[in-house]
């Protein structure tokens, strides 16, 4: 079973795929090297016996037959079985030499091969010979050989050798592939096996790191940072339906007691219609708890974050802080806008929105009569836009910067004042979502929120999602659809 | 006016049609998709309640197929989907008004007579608008009472615009801030009472007789005294 795994692995099959390709290389480095050696020696045995022939003939050319009759003999005397000669007649007839006859074989281009048997260590054996034959002038046949037994045996032994390079090469590589598969085999299992506790529902578990950087280790490192999100999220979820349990109590604690009481004393129907718009107002509150968990969970979970588009987010916070001036006013605040250049951004106007109004909410809340606002959006060269909202009311302790961008976190100073504890968290998510940084800090005195956008290179100033007047030709389209331009269909020139 | 209401919700229906016709207004109601669009087709309403989920049909395709047909009765879409997207694609099918679950009636109430479809009709094209001795110029952009000209600020301006279009009829705070800010979010704290006890210090105050009135538990509404 085990080794079936293995067989199926990538590892495995490219491991074998590459052996065989291996092994095909090799197969030809060695068929060129048999070429070389084998077919030299083969070429050289030829010359040789070409050479010989070529003397012989001219020996004859020379000497006349009988010379060439006395050549012949000689050299089949001297010669150890290895040396084959033949001189005949036109007609056939044997004149010197030491073979019998002449060969039945036919030659091809002068060349033939033909078997002789041998006497070899006891045993009557058969011999290759490769010969020569060559016409001489006169009609007399000529014929040049040498016994190949012995490169036929070297060949053989060389054709081994090779064959046994070619199977060791696949073997080689089939085990090296199974060796190495295993090992991928095991990582992978690790990686199975805490996936495995994972999903049993330890999300403590992380993938164990050999720090090799290799791809495994890689992929383990990125699985690990993946699983530490899903924890802080896991986490982060807990939290806020503990929060949220605990403060959606409230609200509908209240409203049950309200219709209790209403429903146990007499009714008048005054008394119960004012107790009927309490619980209205107590229904709504938890509705809009509801609400905005809901936005920032799916700010968080980054839900929206394909629809980023460019935008000004001057534009944007001028809109907002016009909102929010005349309560400013009305609380004896100065607010300042600074947003008179363009500053482009890739952003969701809508949750933008929100959370600069959330902060600005925030501030106006905080700051006491006689103090001061200051919005700025600033571009930096073509890198950053920085969006600053600082008041000068008492600020937060460093101590609870961190702490109030959580949800539900009220600190205690505004426990008498309305509110959900939930607009820092949102503003934070949605940073997070836009890839932009949030900071608080200590305005000396009051609070500083800063949020740095990465700057929108390149991008035409699109008409602005949010915030537009009613200004240039209205006509009855524009008044009565306000949500149709709302959503940006038709760039309308800025009022 | 005359609404017809298509919702396959029975209670959410009964209470819609119940609201409406304690308000003066006459209802007719569907409970399908398709229900609906033959009543739509054969009848003659000045506005429509369309809730997205429907069996039969979506509400989506039944305003386009309404539309396709030529049918222009102003449609408000109702529906649990709140996204920017699902907004969107709402208005996009043919809707003129998006009101998200769960919703405040009086809300619903102001959202329809606003869409009536006589009082469209009424305020096409116009360079000016008018309630007893206030007058807008709409190009000029300057704002006359009994003849003494007021400094408007260009949201104020804005903001009164919409409640003259809107004059007789009870603008929501949600509405203004959708219509002069583009917002659908809903700021915690009341700011757009601020806005509106700024602007009725400028063209009420020093004035007879008092055009801008709040309307208790729903918003305001710009009203001449008959």
């Amino acid at each position: 079973m085990r080794l079936r795994n293995a067989v199926r692995t990538s590892a495995f099959r490219l491991t074998f795929l590459y052996a065989v390709v291996f092994a095909a290389s090799v197969l030809v480095l060695l068929a060129f090297l048999y070429w070389r050696t084998i077919a030299l020696i083969d070429r050289q045995a030829h010359d040789t016996i070409e050479a010989e022939v070529r003397g012989l003939a001219e020996q004859y050319e020379q000497r006349g037959l009988p010379g060439l009759v006395e050549l012949v003999r000689q050299r089949a005397l001297v010669g150890n079985g290895d040396h084959v000669y033949l001189l005949t007649t036109p007609s056939l007839l044997p004149l010197a030499g030491n073979l019998e006859r002449w060969p039945d074989e036919k030659a091809t281009n002068g060349w033939l091969s033909l078997t002789l048997s041998k006497m070899d260590e006891g045993r009557m054996t058969p011999h290759p010979i490769e010969a020569r034959s060559f016409l001489l002038p006169g009609g007399f046949h000529l014929l040049v050989g040498r016994d190949v037994h012995e490169r036929g045996k070297f060949r053989l032994i060389v054709l081994e050798a090779f064959a046994w390079s070619l199977a060791a090469t696949l073997a080689l590589g089939m085990i090296g592939g199974l060796l190495l598969s295993r090992r991928v085999l095991g990582r992978v299992e690790q990686v199975a096996a805490t996936a495995r506790r994972i999903m049993a529902g330890d999300l403590t578990q992380r993938l164990p790191r050999d720090r090799s950087g290799d791809e495994f280790d890689r992929l383990a490192a990125i699985l690990n940072g993946m699983l530490d999100r899903i924890e802080r999220l896991m986490g982060g979820m807990r939290l806020a339906t503990d929060s949220l349990a605990h403060d959606l109590r409230s609200p509908l604690t209240r409203l049950k007691a309200r219709v209790e009481l209403a429903l146990l004393q007499r009714p008048d129907a005054e008394r119960d219609r004012r107790a009927l718009g309490d619980v209205l107002e107590q229904a709504d509150s938890a509705l809009l708890l509801f609400e905005s968990l809901l936005k920032i969970a799916m700010a968080e979970s980054g839900a929206s974050a394909t629809e980023l588009k460019p935008l000004d987010l001057a534009a944007l916070t001028r809109d907002a802080a016009e909102l929010y001036e005349p309560l400013a006013e009305d609380n004896g605040i100065i607010l300042r806008v600074a947003a008179d250049h363009p500053a482009m951004i890739r952003g969701q106007g809508e949750l933008l929105a929100q959370s600069i109004a959330n902060l600005l909410d925030n501030a106006v809340k905080y700051t006491p009569a006689g103090g001061v606002i200051d919005v700025s959006v600033t571009a930096h060269g073509q890198e950053q836009v920085t969006l600053s909202i600082a008041d000068n009311g008492p600020g937060i302790g460093a101590a609870d910067r961190q702490r109030v961008l959580e949800r539900f976190v009220r600190l205690e100073e505004s426990r008498s004042t309305p509110g959900s504890g939930l607009g820092l968290s949102l503003v934070d998510a949605v940073a997070r979502l836009h890839g932009a940084g949030l900071s608080l800090d200590d305005g000396n005195p009051g609070l500083r929120v800063t949020l740095v956008f990465p700057y929108a290179v390149g991008e035409a100033a699109a008409p602005p999602t949010t915030g537009r007047s009613l200004s240039p030709p209205p006509t009855a389209e524009i008044a009565l659809r306000p949500l149709t331009e709302a959503v940006g269909e038709s760039p309308r020139t800025p009022g | 006016m005359r609404v017809l209401i298509i919702e396959d919700d029975d209670e959410t229906a009964e209470y819609l049609a119940k609201g409406l016709s304690e308000s003066g207004h006459l209802a007719d109601r569907a409970a399908t998709g398709t229900d609906g669009l033959a009543m739509a087709l054969s009848g003659t309403y000045d506005v429509m309640v369309v809730d997205r989920m429907l069996p039969g049909m979506d509400g989506l395709s039944l305003v386009r197929v309404l539309r396709e047909e030529a049918v222009s009765t102003p449609v408000l879409i109702l529906s649990a989907l709140g996204q920017v997207t699902d907004r969107v694609r709402g208005l996009k099918a043919g809707g003129d008004d998006y009101l998200v679950k769960p919703f405040a009636f009086s809300e619903l109430l102001a959202r329809l007579e606003a869409l009536d479809r006589r009082a469209i009709v009424a305020t096409k094209t116009v360079t000016r608008l008018q309630l007893a001795d206030l007058e807008l110029d709409l190009l000029a952009r300057t704002v006359v009472r009994a003849g003494r000209r007021i400094d408007l600020q260009p949201r104020e301006f804005s903001i009164l615009e919409y409640l003259l279009r809107h004059a007789g009829q009870v603008v929501t705070r949600t509405m203004l801030l959708e219509a002069v800010w583009d917002y659908h979010f809903d700021p915690q704290t009341n700011v757009i009472d601020v806005h509106i006890s700024r602007l009725r210090g400028k063209i009420d105050k020093g004035f007879s007789p008092p055009l801008l009135h709040t309307v208790r538990n729903a918003g305001y509404t710009l009203r001449a005294p008959s």
